[in-house]
């Protein structure tokens, strides 16, 4: 199956990526072939087979939902390109 | 190591000076370190030293120790091998580092590893490749490149890496050391950089089983924190055993297939032969659906990838590409800082997870998975453990799948189930090609028996030299 060069701009903007033009020609050819590959899949017969979604048989216990310490504001904060007051800070979302 | 600190022939500072030091002498041929924690292994080692006058007693007191560039250490950089982490300090330590720390360990520096881990080679790194200690041309296999290579090269006695696809046991096998890649859920993975999340599991490296085991031991066992940590026993190892009678082996058919390297499939065959006049009996079982592995993963873990890399948008941590509108910060920050691979996997997961897409290749690809776990259900209603190939090759020329990721990604062929099935596996050396280049060899088990696996390659280990032998390089420097 081969990706058109709008399908490939479709998926970068989905998956908010700025490419350039001889980024997406690339993609294109190597996503192309690498979705050929995996397309072997559709001659496996699965229609009474349930789906696995996790790694593990065993169930996964809960915790309590309980209030506990956690990183302090600062702490969280420090790695942010910006803040100010205490918070991050981001360019307008509407106009 | 841990015998010479404990009789005090050495102290805890003096081993991590000369751990420092031999990291400064070889690691410019290697870059196996991201980041080294000259500092803060000092001040741990001091802390070791009046722990051991105290008479103070942890399992791994003293014991330098390399992490995987994907595991977060309080105060210690933590990159990813990506540039969208560049300057990145968590300011916490996961379970599986501190278990370490509160055992006595002490966390020598971060290794390099293919961008979030994503790569067979540690070429995708942002900060450039790790070189192979036995042939500083061919890769040390990845995404734990680092952490293998550090630890055949004899800088560090062990080392973490993570597994999400082999990334621990194909590059054990490259640099010819132990690899064990754990159980999924068996070590918690707070503090872990999510790349795969139903498939990623911590792992470790040493020279021989019964370092990893050290290591295993500590790190393993459930923790509240981490909502996949399986609330299973940790059996104490122990090795007491000089056989392997009673146990069964299987021999999986469809892991010796057409292309692979002659001197592999020699040396595995050997080694299975080894384990037999050991005591094992061995049987040829068969897992048919192995050959859709590849494809499956190659959609499950990108599309898990889309999703949890959507978090590295330019606001919380990393550096932030400035534009005027958020959405161009997304766009820009993202575009920009993420590599080639990385990109790749996002856009397939994207688009596997799309709208129109989603059940011919997501649902499809749960629905094989569940025939690639029954395949190993049933091979272990027969046998207790699996013998294989780590790998079809060895180790590759740096930059051989340069412009082919497909060609890359076939280097899991044999790795990948494991994880898919979420079963243990461990990969140790059982021999050298033409080239004097480590083959490796995995043996899988059962969930949650790593225990069986390092006790058997444990036994084999005190049968044969393969996994006491160390680079040219190496000897030269020691002599």
């Amino acid at each position: 199956m081969s990706l058109t060069h709008q399908e490939v701009e479709h998926i970068a903007k989905l998956a908010r990526l700025e490419l350039t033009d001889e980024q997406k020609a690339r993609y294109r050819g190597q996503l192309s072939a690498i979705l050929d590959y995996v397309a072997k899949l559709q001659e496996l017969d699965t229609a009474d087979v349930p789906p696995t979604a996790g790694g593990s048989v065993l169930q996964m216990p809960l915790r309590k939902d309980e209030p506990r310490p956690s990183l302090s504001a600062e702490e969280l904060l420090a790695n942010a390109a910006q803040k100010q007051d205490n918070q991050f800070k981001i360019p307008p979302v509407f106009e | 190591m841990q015998q010479a600190l404990a009789k005090g022939e050495i102290s805890s500072v003096e081993l991590t000076q000369a751990t420092l030091e031999s990291i400064k002498k070889s690691d410019l041929g290697l870059h196996a370190f991201l980041h080294v924690a000259s500092e803060q292994a000092l001040q741990t080692a001091r802390q070791a030293d009046a722990d051991r006058a105290q008479k103070v007693d942890k399992p791994l007191l003293g014991l330098p120790i390399a992490i995987k560039d994907v595991l977060s250490v309080e105060g210690m950089p933590c990159t990813c091998g990506s540039k969208i982490l560049e300057g990145y300090i968590p300011p916490f330590t996961g379970t599986a580092v501190k278990k370490l720390q509160e055992a006595g360990a002490i966390i020598i520096g971060k290794t390099n590893t293919d961008e979030f881990a994503m790569g067979s080679s540690t070429e995708n790194s942002a900060y450039g490749r790790t070189n192979n200690p036995w042939d500083v041309t061919r890769v040390p296999g990845g995404s734990s490149g680092g952490s293998a290579a550090a630890v055949a090269a004899g800088l560090v006695p062990v080392a973490l890496g993570t597994d999400t696809g082999g990334s621990v046991r194909q590059p054990a096998a490259f640099c010819g050391v132990t690899g064990l890649k754990t159980t999924y859920g068996r070590v918690s993975r707070y503090g872990l950089v999510a790349f795969g999340s139903s498939l990623d599991t911590i792992g470790a490296f040493g020279r021989n089983a019964k370092d990893v085991a050290a290591v295993f031991s500590v790190m393993a066992g459930h923790d509240p924190l981490d909502a996949t940590s399986a609330n299973a026993a940790v059996p104490e190892i122990k090795f007491d055993q000089r056989d392997l009678r009673g146990l069964k082996v299987g021999v999986p058919r469809e892991y010796f297939i057409k292309g692979m390297q002659v001197e592999v499939e020699e040396k595995t065959r050997a080694a299975i032969e080894q384990l037999k006049a050991l005591g094992a009996e061995i049987r040829e079982v068969s897992l048919p659906h192995t050959e859709y592995a590849v494809p499956v993963y190659y959609i499950i873990a990108p599309a898990e990838a889309s999703a949890n890399l959507a978090r590295y948008d330019g606001i919380r941590y990393g550096p932030r590409v400035d534009a005027n509108t958020l959405w161009d910060v997304y766009f820009k920050t993202r575009g920009r800082k993420f590599g080639a691979e990385v990109e790749r996997r996002i856009m397939i997961g994207t688009y596997a997870l799309s709208a129109g897409y989603y059940d011919a290749f997501y649902g499809q690809a749960q629905k094989a998975r569940t025939l690639l776990t029954r395949d190993f259900e049933r091979a272990f209603m027969d046998v207790d453990m699996l013998a294989c190939p780590t790998t079809p090759s060895t180790a590759f020329v740096a930059g051989a799948h340069e412009n082919d990721p497909l060609a890359m990604y076939l280097e899991d062929v044999f790795t990948l189930p494991a994880n898919l099935a979420g079963v243990p596996g461990i990969s140790f050396p059982v021999g050298f090609d033409n080239d004097n280049l480590p083959i490796g060899m995995q043996l899988i088990g059962q969930q949650f028996r790593e225990d069986l696996l390092l006790r058997a390659v444990d036994v084999y280990q005190q049968s044969t030299d393969w996994h006491t032998k160390t680079p040219a390089s190496l000897d030269m420097e020691n002599q």
